[in-house]
This record gives C-alpha cells, sequence and structure tokens, in this order.
C-alpha cells in the first residue's frame, strides 16, 4: 500500500485496517528531506505552484458518466490517426487521444505495447509516421513523412510540455538547481536570479530544498525524480508528460515519487502518465487508455475500465498487473 | 668571441646564459616548442570539434571528407606529413597568392609548424571527440530536446562538458604527443628544443650535457601538463561517482 485510495474509490478493494497518516505511510525513513509535517502531505501544501491552473479540486472526483473535465475545457493535446514505424515494424497504427485542459490520461499497457512511443511522438522525440499532433490548440507542422518542418514551432511547443522520463535523465554535470535554471535561464532568457528563486520554490515543494547544491549522481532514485519533475515544472509547463515515472525505482521509493504526480494532478495540472502502478492510475486519471499491439483496445474513465473492463485482453491484462 | 674550447668549459657554464653558454638558445627553443605545441592542440581542437560533429551529424559529402581526412593524416607517419604540408602548405599558399597578383610572402616558421602540426592534431582529435560525443548517454540530449533546448545550445550547453569527461583522457594524451612532435620540426630547420640541442652539441661536442639537458625539459613539460591535466579532468568529471569506490 504505497499510496492513499480516495474514498470515492476505495469501494472496489478494501483498505487494510490502517490509521496512519497517509504520509507516514509514503514515508521513506531514511530520506530526511521528504518527510512533509505529518498532517500536510506535500500534495495539499497551501501554496500551489506559481502558474499553476487553478482549477477547482472537485474535477478530480469525475462523475462516473464522464471521464474527463468535460467538453468545456479547451484542448491540451490532441493526437489523432497517429501512427508510427521502426523500419517495417508498425508500432503504432492509427491511435487518438485528447487531453482538454486539468485531464489526466493515463496510458497503461503492456511492455512493447507503443506507450512509450506514443507519449514520445506528442514532443515529437519519436517522428510519426503519419497521423496529427495538436498542442495548446496549435498543430504542430509536419512534413508528410511525418517529420516536423518548423524548428522554432517545435522548440516553442516543446518548451510547453514537461517531460519525465523512467530513468530521470537529470544532466550529470550539473547540480540540481543548476538544472532547474538551465533552461529558463539559457533558453527562455529568464534573468537567472528569477530562475534561482522559483527553482528553490519548486525545490521546496518536492521535498529537495536541502539538495540543490548536490549533483545527480549521488541522490537516490526518488529524490533525482522528484528533481526531474521540478526541473520540468521549472519551465512552467502547459502539461505534463510522464513516461513510466517510477519504474526505475526501487520498490520503496515508489511512494514519494507518486505523491509529487498526486499533488500535481490534484492542482488541476494536464497530464498524459504512462504507468505500471494501475491503483495510482486509477487514483489519479480522468480518462485511461489500455493500449495493446500499437492500438487502443480499450478506453474509458478509470472506474469503468478497471472495475468493469469489456475486452478479455484488458481482463486478462488486469490480471497479470495484479 | 672570447671562449675557451668547449671541453674546457663546465658543464654548468655550457648550460648557462653567460657568454659561453647555449643557455638563451635552449631556453628560445622550449619557448617555440611550448607555443607551437599549444598553438597546434588548439587548432586541433577547433578542428577536432568540427570534425566529430560534422562526422556524427553532418551531410554525405562532409562525412566523406572528414573520413578521407583523418584517415589519410592517420595513416601516413607524421615526418612525413609534417615534410609533405610544410611544402605543399608553403608553395599552395603562394601560387594562391601569385595568381591572385601578390607577391610571394615568407611565411613565419611557427605558423607553419602551427598549421602543420595542428592538422594533424586535428585528424586525432576528430577521433576522440567523437566517441567522447557517442559516449554521452542518449538521455542526457533527449531532456534536452524534450525541453525545446536549440541544438546550438544543446551542443554547447550538455554535449560538449559531457563529452569532456569522456575524452579527457584522449584528449590528454595528445597532447603530450604535440609536444613531442614539435621536436619533428627540426627536420624542417625549425629551431624549437630538439633543433636548439643538437646545433649546441654540434658546436660544443658536449653531447652528454645538452641531451639529458633537453631531456630534463622535454620532462618537465610532461609532468606540469600531467598536473594540470589532472586538475582538469577532476573538474570535467564533477558530478560524476569514483568508479573505484
Ligand atoms: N528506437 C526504436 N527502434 C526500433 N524499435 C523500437 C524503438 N523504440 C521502440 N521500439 C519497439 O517499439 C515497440 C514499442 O515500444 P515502446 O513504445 O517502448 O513500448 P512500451 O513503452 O509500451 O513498453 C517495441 O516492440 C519496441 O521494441
Ligand atoms: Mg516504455
Amino acid at each position: 500500500m504505497r499510496f492513499l485510495i480516495r474514498p470515492n474509490t476505495a469501494a472496489i478493494k478494501p483498505q487494510p485496517p490502517s490509521n496512519q497518516a497517509p504520509s507516514t505511510l509514503l514515508h521513506n525513513p531514511d530520506d530526511k528531506s521528504v518527510t512533509p509535517p505529518a498532517s500536510l502531505p506535500i500534495y495539499s501544501l497551501a501554496k500551489p505552484i506559481p502558474g499553476a491552473p487553478n482549477l477547482p479540486k472537485q474535477r478530480r472526483d469525475h462523475m462516473p458518466d464522464q471521464g474527463s473535465t468535460g467538453a468545456s475545457q479547451p484542448i491540451a493535446i490532441r493526437v489523432s490517426a497517429l501512427r508510427k514505424s521502426f523500419g517495417t515494424h508498425e508500432v503504432l497504427k492509427g491511435v487518438s487521444l485528447t487531453a482538454r485542459e486539468g485531464d489526466v490520461v493515463a496510458i497503461i499497457g503492456g511492455s512493447g505495447s507503443g506507450k512509450s512511443t506514443m507519449l514520445r511522438c506528442v514532443n515529437f522525440l519519436e517522428t510519426p509516421s503519419g497521423g496529427e499532433i495538436e498542442i495548446g490548440g496549435e498543430k504542430v507542422a509536419m512534413r508528410a513523412e511525418g517529420t516536423p518542418s518548423d524548428r522554432r514551432q517545435l522548440e516553442r511547443l516543446r518548451q510547453s510540455l514537461g517531460m519525465v522520463f523512467q530513468n530521470f535523465n537529470l544532466w550529470t554535470h550539473k547540480t540540481v538547481l543548476e538544472n532547474l535554471i538551465e533552461v529558463p535561464v539559457h533558453v527562455l532568457k529568464i534573468p537567472k536570479a528569477e530562475a534561482e528563486a522559483r527553482a528553490r520554490q519548486l525545490l521546496a515543494r518536492v521535498g529537495l530544498a536541502e539538495k540543490e547544491g548536490a549533483y545527480p549522481a549521488f541522490m537516490s532514485g526518488g529524490q533525482q525524480q522528484r528533481a526531474a519533475i521540478a526541473r520540468a515544472l521549472a519551465m512552467n509547463p502547459k502539461a505534463m508528460l510522464f513516461d513510466e515515472p517510477t519504474s526505475a525505482l526501487d520498490p520503496e521509493l515508489v511512494g514519494e515519487v507518486l505523491q509529487v504526480i498526486k499533488g500535481l494532478a490534484d492542482e488541476g495540472r494536464t497530464m498524459i502518465l504512462v504507468t505500471h502502478e494501475m491503483k495510482f492510475a486509477r487514483e489519479v486519471a480522468s480518462h485511461v487508455i489500455y493500449l495493446h499491439n500499437g492500438i487502443i483496445e480499450e478506453e474509458g474513465p478509470p472506474d469503468q475500465l478497471f472495475g468493469a473492463p469489456k475486452s478479455d485482453r484488458l481482463k486478462q491484462f488486469l490480471k497479470t498487473v495484479g | 668571441m672570447a671562449c675557451p674550447p668547449p671541453s674546457q668549459i663546465s658543464a654548468l657554464e655550457l648550460l648557462g646564459f653567460g657568454e659561453c653558454g647555449w643557455g638563451i638558445s635552449l631556453v628560445w627553443g622550449l619557448g617555440n616548442s611550448i607555443v607551437i605545441a599549444l598553438g597546434a592542440y588548439s587548432l586541433g581542437f577547433l578542428i577536432g570539434i568540427g570534425g566529430a560533429f560534422g562526422k556524427l551529424y553532418g551531410g554525405p559529402i562532409l562525412k566523406d571528407l572528414l573520413a578521407a581526412y583523418t584517415t589519410l593524416v592517420r595513416a601516413v607517419p607524421e615526418l612525413v606529413l609534417i615534410l609533405i604540408l610544410f611544402y605543399a602548405f608553403t608553395g599552395a599558399l603562394n601560387e594562391i597568392l601569385l595568381s591572385w597578383g601578390y607577391d610571394r610572402i615568407e611565411i613565419s616558421p611557427i605558423v607553419t609548424g602551427i598549421v602543420v602540426l595542428g592538422l594533424v592534431q586535428g585528424a586525432y582529435q576528430t577521433e576522440v571527440i567523437r566517441g567522447g560525443i557517442l559516449a554521452v548517454p542518449v538521455g542526457q540530449l533527449e531532456a534536452a530536446r524534450a525541453m525545446g533546448m536549440p541544438s546550438l545550445t544543446m551542443a554547447r550547453r550538455i554535449t560538449l562538458p559531457q563529452m569532456a569527461a569522456n575524452a579527457l583522457p584522449g584528449l590528454a594524451n595528445l597532447w603530450l604527443n604535440a609536444t613531442k612532435d614539435t621536436a619533428l620540426l627540426a627536420v624542417i630547420g625549425f629551431s624549437e628544443l630538439t633543433r636548439a640541442t643538437s646545433s649546441a652539441s654540434a658546436s660544443t661536442k658536449a653531447f652528454f650535457v645538452f641531451y639529458p639537458a633537453a631531456m630534463a625539459l622535454y620532462l618537465i613539460i610532461s609532468l606540469t601538463s600531467t598536473l594540470l591535466i589532472g586538475r582538469i579532468e577532476k573538474w570535467a568529471r564533477r558530478g560524476q561517482r569514483d568508479v573505484r569506490t
């Protein structure tokens, strides 16, 4: 039991009898820096991240018949009929996805089903072979064969997406603080003092205030991933992309990272989250996509997808991942 | 000159800066060697950076040209290259000048030495730097790309510092090579340390004074370099855990 199951979803799995505060459950005893005050979990810090969308918190307690925020919010990310081949191997066979502002779209599926590829096509770390990507209502200009045709547009759109990788990918030659201010200062041209002040705020928020001078190689995986999340947030992105953010972590470090992500979801951040943490997906997602062999086998609101899966494959998958 | 025959002068005096000593000539040679090594190495580094990125990211024609350059330079003995390039370089430059209606010029031997050895260094450094770039974990670059970092900024801020840590041992070797390769310039009559030593010993027949002295000077260059390189390497590897622990 690594994270809190919210009351509205708790009916599905009986909770172990525990009267401990969730933050204590999540707390890794060796790691002083993450210890939130017992009464104040990280994700409910009184002060929201500057620039965070200010959506009503209730939007996460989704209506049973409506997976996402609803048609009223503007579209943050739209993927249409996306195809991707590596050589002759077609990995994505026409997949689509819509994330409105404030949505948390979770992508689940077996290993090799194309989850990472789909996510990486959104910011063109992989070049799509076909289909369309729209970010913040703006279509990414593509040549016929899928390569982006407007470098400046692509750079600008990428700056509005914060990507978090499975292997953290913090820059090893820079301290944590330097990692956080790198793009704000050297690409977005924000004054250094301002960028540093904001970076420190973010580090405090992910529980790494004391680690600003540390080099990534000297931190635990959980600390590195929280720093990587802070680095993505430092660009003040419109949406976040998570590619299995906890899969490279030791089990006891998973909770601290999920807690930070949960905090972002509660704050109304738009995100697409590839994950193997089914309970977590069920808890935070507004919409879940089950990918199998490069097609969307089933999708819908989390309670429906996890509670009453229709396709046999998904049933099988959910059984194997527990 | 009121100098006694060399056989009657003490070794110390021969090496000294007095009227009958060769000290000034040796130090001058040493200075030339160092200037050439520094110049050639720096030129080689610029060529190496450009060559490495060209080989990795350039178009097919550029890649072929660079492959021809590095293959040829690394295949031919440096002494031969120096002779060829020395005559070819000065010859070609004067041809060009003449065809444009200018007079032929004498190129300073220092410049020639730097250009010739720089071209040799450039070929080797291209390969070392290319290897260093290839060893940069792809995730380091993807993180930069995903954040919308333009490619030039990425090369400067991420790729090069990461490459430095990987390539430094190889680059350090090439620096030591550069200091020693200056001796090859003696064959084109350039008065670097080896040539100065050889002139001094030829005049005085005191081979066993001057050659050990030259050896000691080369050793000093090498030891100082090693000390400095150690510091640079420590700096370049900041943030990396010691593999030995
Ligand atoms: N760069 C690549 N080159 C060739 N094949 C790839 C590459 N990246 C992924 N693949 C293949 O695409 C398929 C989907 O990969 P991926 O999207 O990483 O799956 P998932 O994230 O769901 O585990 C796999 O079969 C994988 O081997
Ligand atoms: Mg994956």
